[in-house]
């Protein structure tokens, strides 16, 4: 049971770092400009909700499974991203608006959010890893 | 090889022998059809000038072998290889004079030209800066004035040597239409040695005193301004000559960058230093005034005195009532008046230019001086920018004529090309070597653009190669280096380029290997024709397309007369070549097509009540060649008016019509002109009323300054994509949630006009501001498809950009259409340092497809110098760019927090920047509250700014007013903009002509600017506000009766009617000034601000009052109160 938790976890934390690699390359390529605002948004505004459900679903694997520790390290981040998408004003085309991302350093913002994610997903990912073996072997 | 040619359409056509008019083309002439650029004048003194040498960079060209060429050398001087095209519809030939706006004389342009501005910092007699054949397309103003002005040797016309001066007939000629036809084109040759010799007695017909001593003190000032503008100080009683030498303690010599503001004293130096050319800058007044320049300085003076006398007591410019009375002895001469040196300084600077400038000065002022006067004396080097403020003392900041854009302190050679900040303006001259040391200026590092202006003299390059930085892409521009002849090195990125072959010709010359000398290297703002690698696709036609609100509400605002009659009288005036097209959509709850396929007997109207799913019933004929079809337009819009005079719809589906609109162009792009008159309330981007009115006042936080609804946005977007630009027409009393409609215009490139109170019958202010606002849209200038790219020295980046756009990527504006009326503005950073860098240039490179289906580009290159220290920094701040630039800031602040964090925002950038000052850049601490003088407006614009209805609180305001306001904010360029916060109030009823400016033959009053303050309004008076969008003539209870008479044509104030909001025309000398003045306002702005006359019990009294910003009100600081509170957060 405790082995199908975590590897269910490690599967939605591969899914997590593909995506946070997703964005750290899509934003590069906008600053690049390899690719214009409009197109760089509508393609990271369709992932913030999966991003936002794989998060959210590998924090309540953890509070099901009541192994606390992980819980408190992923509900920060799962609180940041729903707090992230419902802030976004209803003006916006969602939480990337390709008329705000050059304006007051957002674009760095967005790319430093998706680093810190990115470190924190592989940070996860060996703890999952770790606590797999850690179940496998117990079983 | 397709040689970098400047054929000409036009200036081939002048059959005159030397039709180079170099530089400084007369307005006049410019306007003649088929006069080329140069057609100018015969003034035997164009030889001369084609011959004075440039004063080029040293080792980049010597002017020496360029001497003898032929007259004709600059670029006019034949036919087609060498004069550069100019087709019609160019501004060029039609539009008004750079960096003004029509009707503008250069004369006036001249005074702020940095050309004037930039001698000071030249520490040499310089060789007159100008005319050399390169400034062919200079603006005059750059070129030819200085020079004219600040010749110190007596150098005679004929004379070979470099220092020759330019001829100052062309001067006369160019500046002033009205003056040259006084017979004072071509003043004798002597006279321009008279400018800086006080003696000549020249004959200067425009003098409306005699001042027989020439450029001495005229008596007239003396005693006639006696207060503020001479008053001896109390130690020195003496007559005014001796006076005269205590000037240098506050005109320190010209070692720093120029005086920013326009009135300023001039920096007669010391000895050592006064081998240089008195640096006066020149008035409005006085370099408007061409010939008779030489003495102008006591023009301006004499002004003075005459305005002076006359006005009420009230009108002392006084200290602060309330201060006590030793405080206000401290710093300024107790006697006569209570003006402050810097005042009097301010009020007449010219003066004594010359004298002090043949004089030992120095000595004796100084020990005469005040005490706080005396220890600035100290620091005799610091520019009069730096000179310490004390802004409690001194009430009288604001000068009393417009203040011009500071020089940045460059060479003379660079700063002539510059470009003209008109054009482009930076909110820091001096830009700091480090991040560190602008965050310790804490004032924001931004560029202020306005990049299609109008503009006369503009080089048009045709060359099938520009030649480009191969790393970065810059343009040439004259501030790269040449290595040698076959190598240039880029001056953003650094990367040594090659020159091309074709570079090496100089079709102005005619000569080969001088590509330093090719018109890209010799003006900071150019055009090109580009070649086809430029276009994606080929070039658009002028797409048109109007869509109108015919709703029960619209047909009850009865704006469709004047739109079908304006664009009836316009139709041919649109700009556009014979592919023009234009198409009809109306709507209500439906949305309405027409056909104008040629060959209807009549408009075919079609209606597609499907507003979920709009489609197009005819794609092919609802756009049409507007050439062929002209007579249906002219059927449909005389029938448009009637048609839906009985409509019962009060339903608006602007939503299913916008995107009609947009299927309808999307093929081609073009404009979109939408006239909407309610809140969209049916179909798709329906909106609800978000405003509570009753919360308008009390409110301590206001809601719903953004947008809705993505609809408008996401719609913007694409037609952005599509190179569709939307201008939307607001005509409504009710709340239409601007801040979502206005989404369609703001990223798509357009405008918002905004008429809130317009009714066809009850409100013909706004009838006549709709129909004048109109026929300049439909009129103006226009580029499609366009984009821009600002580009920087490796080093600085931009972070935000404002204005009406999409940042398509990081440094690429997409702008569907761009027009001549909108403004840019930009936020940079330092990455960094900028240690090995002595200037930094920034590019701004705009393409577009002109209404001719021609793809240009227009470049504009502006050089700034790096400074390492902080006073430095501070002597080159913009206070009028920093203003601007805080003003899009807190716009932006308000959308995304709130508008309190905006004003926090605001005070704070105030408190801030003089905390800073006075911690790092003051040397003598003193108390109160300083500031240098560059800055010394800041608080006051803050406060404006904090008064303005865009960041009022505590006031009633309507929620789309002031959402209106903030567009402005964003929108306008900053010299429209500026009125707008900090309206210039005039003293009305005793307009006279001295000093005046002379533009097209009309004689322009130039009363003083007076603070904003109810004090300084007297009953005897009448006064007009001039508040960027609307003005305000208030008449007082008791106003001078010649005025009600002459020019108002009543015989009383009774009878002045309560919504006069035209002058009537009335044949006498009051009436032809003040409208003269009225209509030189105007005609500064592209958009046409309304006249109200108001009397005391006028409704509107209360919206005067509002902009009175020096004055307390319930909910806000008075300016002395505002100026405590700063000092109180600066101290603590």
């Amino acid at each position: 049971m405790e082995a199908a938790v975590f590897i269910l976890s490690l599967v939605d934390c591969c899914a997590l770092i593909f995506l946070a690699v997703y964005f750290i390359i899509t934003l590069s390529d906008l600053e690049c400009d390899y690719i214009n605002a409009r197109a760089c948004c509508s393609k990271l505004n369709k992932w913030v909700i999966p991003e936002m459900v794989g998060q959210c679903l590998s924090t309540m694997l953890m509070l099901i499974s009541l192994h606390w520790f992980i819980f408190v390290l992923n509900l920060p981040v799962a609180v940041w991203n729903i707090y992230r998408y419902v802030k976004v004003p209803m003006g916006n085309m969602g939480v990337f608006d390709p008329t705000e991302i050059h304006n007051r350093g957002q674009l760095k913002s967005h790319m430093k959010e998706a680093m810190i994610k990115l470190g924190y997903h592989l940070l996860c990912f060996f703890i999952y890893l770790y606590s797999m073996i850690l179940a496998l072997i117990n079983d | 090889m397709s040689t970098a040619g400047f054929n000409s359409q036009n200036g081939a056509g002048t059959g005159q022998p030397y039709s180079n008019g170099p530089s400084q083309n007369p307005v006049g002439l410019q306007q003649l059809p088929g006069a080329g650029y140069g057609s100018g004048h015969q003034s035997p003194f164009n030889l001369m000038q084609a011959k004075a040498p440039s004063p080029s960079v040293p080792g980049h060209y010597s002017p020496g072998p360029f001497q003898p060429l032929p007259p004709g050398s600059p670029y006019h001087l034949s036919p087609s290889p060498t004069a550069y095209p100019a087709p019609q519809g160019q501004p060029l030939l039609t539009a008004p004079l750079i960096g003004r706006p029509p009707s503008q004389t250069p004369p006036h342009s001249a005074s702020s030209s940095p050309g004037l501005r930039l001698i000071p910092a030249q520490p040499t007699p310089p060789p007159p800066p100008a005319v050399s054949s390169s400034s062919y397309h200079q603006n005059p103003l750059q070129t030819a004035a200085p020079a004219w002005h600040y010749n110190t040797s007596q150098p005679t016309m004929r004379s070979p040597a470099p220092m020759i001066l330019p001829p100052h007939g062309p001067v006369a000629n160019n500046v002033n239409p009205a003056a040259s036809l006084a017979g004072q084109s071509l003043p004798p040759p002597p006279l321009s040695s008279a400018a800086y010799n006080t003696s000549p007695p020249s004959p200067h017909l425009s003098q409306t005193q005699s001042q027989p001593q020439g450029l001495g003190m005229p008596p007239t000032s003396l005693h006639g301004y006696g207060q503020p503008g001479s008053a001896p100080p109390p130690m020195n009683p003496m007559a005014p000559h001796t006076y005269q030498p205590i000037r240098p303690a506050y005109g320190p010599p010209p070692t720093g960058p120029p005086p920013p503001m326009r009135p300023t004293p001039p920096p007669t130096g010391p000895p050592a230093a006064s081998g240089t050319p008195p640096p006066t800058k020149a008035d409005g007044a006085v370099a408007g005034n061409g010939p008779q320049a030489t003495n102008s300085y006591n023009h301006v003076d004499s002004k003075m005195a005459g305005l002076a006398q006359p006005g009420p007591p009230g009108r002392h410019l006084g200290h602060y009532p309330s201060l006590p009375p030793g405080y206000q002895n401290t710093s300024g001469p107790p006697a006569p008046s209570p003006m402050h040196p810097a005042m009097q300084a301010a009020t007449q600077p010219y003066t004594q230019a010359p004298q002090a400038y043949q004089q030992m000065s120095g000595g004796p002022g100084m020990a005469q001086l005040s005490p706080s006067l005396a220890s600035m004396s100290l620091q005799s080097g610091t520019p009069e920018a730096l000179r310490v403020v004390n802004l409690l003392q001194e009430r009288n900041l604001l000068p009393p004529t417009p203040i011009s854009a500071p020089t940045p302190c460059l060479t003379q050679d660079l700063q002539r090309i510059n470009c003209s900040p008109e054009v482009y303006r930076c909110t820091l001259t001096s830009i700091p070597q480090t991040q560190s040391l602008l965050n310790k200026a804490k004032l924001p590092l931004g560029l202020l653009l306005h990049p299609f202006k109008d503009l006369s003299q503009l080089p048009v390059v045709t060359s099938s190669t520009i030649v480009r930085c191969r790393s970065c892409r810059t343009y040439i521009n004259p501030f790269v280096s040449f290595l040698d002849q076959r190598r240039w090195k880029c001056n953003l990125c650094y990367r040594v380029n090659d020159v091309p072959e074709e570079f090496m010709y100089n079709p102005v010359s005619r000569s080969y290997g001088e590509p330093h000398k090719r018109p890209e290297v010799q003006n900071a703002t150019i055009e090109f024709i580009a070649p086809s690698e430029y276009m994606l696709r080929p070039p658009q036609p002028a797409v048109y397309l109007f869509v109108l609100d015919v709703s029960h509400n619209a047909v009850e605002k009865g704006y469709l007369n004047v739109f079908c009659q304006s664009l009836l009288d316009n139709i041919n005036a649109l700009p556009g070549d014979s592919r023009t097209k234009v198409g009809f959509i109306t709507f209500d709850s439906t949305v309405h097509f027409y056909n104008l396929q040629e060959g209807l007997s009549q408009p075919q109207m079609l209606i597609v009540s499907d507003i979920e799913d709009i489609f197009l019933p005819t794609p092919d004929s609802l756009l049409v060649n507007l050439n062929e079809c002209k007579e249906l337009v002219q059927d449909l819009l005389k029938s448009l008016p009637s048609l839906f005079q009985k409509t019962m719809e009060t339903q608006s589906a602007l939503g299913a019509a916008l995107q009609a609109a947009f299927k309808l162009l999307s093929p081609t792009g073009g404009r979109m002109s939408v006239f909407q008159t309610q809140l969209p309330n049916l179909g798709v981007g329906a909106l609800q009323s978000r405003e509570d009115p009753n919360q308008r006042a009390s409110a301590k936080e206001i809601q719903h300054l953004s947008p809705a609804t993505d609809f408008y946005k996401k719609l913007a977007l694409d037609c952005s994509g599509q190179q569709v630009a939307v201008d939307l027409f607001l005509l409504s009393s009710q709340y239409c949630d601007l801040a979502s409609l206005g989404c369609i215009s703001r990223y798509s490139a357009g405008n918002v006009y905004y008429y809130p109170s317009y009714h066809h019958q009850h409100s013909p202010a706004q009838v006549e501001c709709f129909q004048k606002d109109l026929k300049r849209y439909l009129t103006r200038k226009i580029g499609f498809e366009a984009v821009m790219r600002i580009r920087c020295t490796k080093g600085l980046s931009i972070h935000t950009f404002h204005g009406n756009f999409f940042v398509r990527s990081t440094d690429l504006l997409s702008l569907p259409n761009v027009n001549p009326d909108a403004g840019f503005a930009v936020q940079m950073s330092i990455d960094e340092n900028l240690v090995d860098t002595q200037v930094v240039s920034f590019q701004a490179a705009l393409l577009y497809t002109s209404s001719k289906g021609e793809r240009r580009i227009r470049v504009h290159t502006l050089c700034l110098p790096v400074v390492n220290s902080l006073t430095d920094i501070f002597a080159g701040a913009d206070v009028q760019a920093i203003s601007g630039l805080l003003a899009c800031m807190a716009v932006d602040r308000s959308v995304t927090a709130s508008l309190g964090d905006a004003r926090d925002a605001m005070i704070n950038a105030a408190i801030d920047s003089l905390a800073s000052y006075r911690q790092f850049a003051l040397t003598i601490q003193q108390p109160g509250l300083l500031a240098p003088a560059c800055l010394r407006l800041f608080p006051l614009y803050i406060l404006a700014l904090l008064k303005q209805k865009a960041f009022r609180l505590g006031t009633s305001t309507r929620l789309d007013d002031r959402v209106f306001a903030m567009c402005q904010l964003k929108y306008q360029p900053l010299a429209y903009a500026m009125p707008m916060i900090h309206p210039s109030l005039y003293r009305l009823d005793d307009l006279t002509d001295e000093g005046a400016l002379n533009v097209n033959e009309r004689t322009i009053p130039q009363p003083r600017v007076l603070q904003l303050s109810v004090e300084k309004l007297s009953r005897d008076g009448a006064f007009l506000m001039d508040a960027g969008t609307v003005m305000y003539l208030w008449i007082g209870r008791n106003c001078n009766p010649i005025f009600l008479t002459q020019v108002l044509g009543v015989p009383s104030y009774a009878d002045v009617l309560d919504n006069l909001y035209v002058l009537p025309e009335i044949d006498s000398a009051e009436s032809q000034r003040t409208r003269a003045l009225i209509g030189w306002l105007r005609d500064q702005r592209p958009f046409y601000p309304s006249l109200h006359v108001i009397k005391d019990e006028s409704q509107l009294k209360a919206s005067l009052l509002q902009h009175m910003i020096e004055d307390r009100t319930d909910s806000a600081l008075s300016y002395y109160e505002f100026l405590l509170h700063l000092q109180q957060k600066i101290t603590k």
